[in-house]
């Protein structure tokens, strides 16, 4: 009882660490990491993974860096919120470093190819970085292409079945019909179809991000309130301006809903595409290590796409409060 | 107490003279027709300040949406000037009951709309500047409409309208859903606007005594399909005052046309 009352005193007691004395999370995930690294250079390998001492150091330089921001932490700015939020998961990552290095490096509990301790991924980057590379620039190239012309085109093709009755008439059929089949069941005509598998997968992608984006975009200049069009049309506003800047900013939010779900959609299929028929990119990589059974190759390149696919979402993230900053609640005063 | 805009109007335009001549509307509901106008004739001088009363649902929303040029009536025909009103133009505008401002748009964005519709956007900085000042808004320039109070919000969709030197403004209930304190303002503000500027106003309200307070003349409708029942000519000078005995006869005169007789 008494120990719950004082842990809660501890994390009130956060506000006057950020005043100058120090941050005390800072330190204990110091320690933990200090910890991890004496884990991994203190007991042997069951078998060798490469890259152990760098890791080791690797950890013991991060373990600096944490007490080093842990004294200066009144002296950090806007970082120092950042910090002290996050503190504990610095704690936990030194912890999970340490537990991981065990299980797998260590006591080998774990069925040997199929896991492989942190300084194995390491290992991989240290080794493979520059195929790696490639698979990153072909992944992104291929990606590229195909998000933005899927978005470019079920945007405008959204608007115009969202403000044509014509368009609307012959295309939303189409679209109702083509639109619920996951992107992948094309993939065996799109082989045939495009000349080159490069195009089929772009194609892939684009179909995978255009058609959510289409479909909201006009249901969402479907639901326009009629009212708005009213009162531009006494203000003297011709067709062209309903369109671009009444019926489309009124649409947005929907349309942003539709590029999130595209967003997903499209890293769904791009794998996928890569897997069966790229010569590079990181569904290429994933599929030729697993194939050598080189599983700290295929967790570090997972490790990768993770971090491409999060900042991809979190990009699109800022670019949506930025565009749609005007809503209720998402203004910051 | 208003800051007046004809610093910037060179010369106010006068109001539009509008004529309704044997108007008939209707809406297809559910395929079948429903009348809601039915021979209404109706003139209304440059610059007069008109207020239309009615039952609800009666269709005076719909004859200002005629004289804005939303819609063309099934019979007869709306003019101003004695030109046939054949679409909307900002010489005619209407203000909602509800401010529909875009919410998007920020408030001096919402009040160059007219402006940068017509193309003339890069020439309207100062009037749309004078509009907002007009409406007490300027320190909310750069506020979005969800941040506004309703009566904020009303405001501004009254610059929105006037910034575009009206000929014709078209008020459709626009103090509704306002709190009575709030109304009581925009009432003075609405007067001391016309005041100034001469437009014609056509107002649709459902409060007597908002239009004794406000109109030269009233117009009473009959319930849906709307004619014309009766006329009250209100030759009171402005301001007004709510107890004023005469405002209290002819308040009694309009309630036992609309069939209240208390």
């Amino acid at each position: 009882m008494s120990v719950a009352v004082e842990q809660r005193d501890d994390s009130a007691a956060l506000a006057p660490v950020l005043g100058g004395a120090v941050w005390r999370h800072g330190l204990i995930a110091a320690a933990a990491w200090i910890v991890a690294a004496l884990v991994t250079v203190a007991l042997p390998d069951v078998v060798p993974w490469g890259s152990r001492d760098l890791f080791a150091g690797s950890l013991l330089a991060g373990a600096a860096v944490l007490a080093v921001l842990a004294f200066l932490i009144g002296r950090v700015g806007r970082l120092s919120s950042w910090l002290v939020r996050y503190g504990p998961w610095f704690i936990a990552l030194g912890v999970w470093f340490a537990l991981w290095e065990l299980i797998t490096a260590k006591f080998g509990w774990l069925p040997k190819p199929f896991f492989s301790p942190p300084h194995g991924l390491l290992h991989v980057y240290v080794v493979d970085w520059q195929r790696l590379l490639i698979c990153i620039a072909y992944t992104a190239r291929l990606w590229s292409i195909g998000f933005a012309g899927g978005i470019v085109l079920g945007f405008v093709g959204g608007v115009a079945l969202g403000w044509s009755k014509s368009f609307a008439y012959w295309g939303m059929p189409i679209l109702k019909l083509i639109g619920p089949v996951p992107a992948s069941a094309w993939i065996p005509a799109t082989f045939f179809l495009f000349p080159t598998t490069f195009q089929a997968s772009i194609f892939l992608v684009a179909l995978a991000s255009g058609i959510p984006v289409a479909i909201l975009t006009a249901s969402g200049i479907n639901t326009v309130n009629r009212a708005y069009y009213d009162v531009a049309r006494t203000l003297g506003a011709d067709n062209r301006f309903l369109v671009l800047r009444v019926a489309i900013p009124a649409a947005l939010p929907n349309v942003f809903v539709g590029l999130f779900m595209g967003l997903y959609y499209s890293f769904a299929v791009l794998v996928v595409a890569e897997m069966l028929g790229a010569k590079y990119g990181l569904g290429w990589y994933l599929q030729f290590q697993t194939a050598y059974s080189a599983y700290a190759n295929v967790y570090a390149a997972l490790v990768v796409m993770a971090l491409i696919c999060s900042g991809l979402v979190k990009l699109l993230f800022l670019v949506r409060d930025r565009l749609l900053g005007w809503q209720k609640g998402v203004v910051q005063w | 107490m208003v800051t007046p805009v004809a610093g910037t109007a060179p010369q106010p335009a006068a109001g539009f003279a509008v004529d309704f001549r044997g108007v008939s509307h209707r809406y297809d509901l559910d395929g079948r027709p429903l009348p809601v106008l039915q021979q209404i004739d109706l003139t209304v001088q440059p610059g007069e300040f008109l207020a239309l009363l009615g039952p609800s649902g009666c269709g005076k929303s719909t004859l200002l949406r005629l004289a804005a040029g939303l819609e063309k009536p099934v019979a007869g025909e709306a003019q101003a000037d004695g030109a046939a009103i054949s679409g909307p133009d900002p010489s005619r505008v209407l203000v909602f009951q509800d401010p529909t401002l875009f919410p998007w748009r920020s408030v001096r964005d919402n009040v160059a709309v007219g402006p940068q519709a017509r193309g003339i956007l890069a020439a309207s900085q100062k009037r749309i500047d004078d509009a907002l000042r007009l409406v007490k808004l300027d320190a909310f320039a750069s506020a979005f409409p969800h941040q506004l109070s309703g009566g904020m919000a009303q405001r501004a969709a009254l610059a929105r309208a006037l910034v575009n030197d009206p000929r014709l403004l078209l008020l459709d209930e626009p103090l509704g859903r306002l709190d009575s304190l709030t109304r009581l303002t925009m009432q003075e503000e609405l007067l001391s606007l016309w005041r100034q500027a001469r437009y014609t106003v056509i107002l649709v309200t459902h409060d007597v005594e908002e239009a004794l307070l406000l109109s030269q003349r009233i117009v009473v409708l009959t319930e849906r399909p709307a004619r014309v029942k009766a006329e009250v000519v209100v030759d009171l000078p402005y301001p007004r005052r709510r107890d004023d005995p005469r405002i209290v006869a002819r308040r009694q005169e309009i309630l036992e046309t609309l069939g209240f007789s208390s």
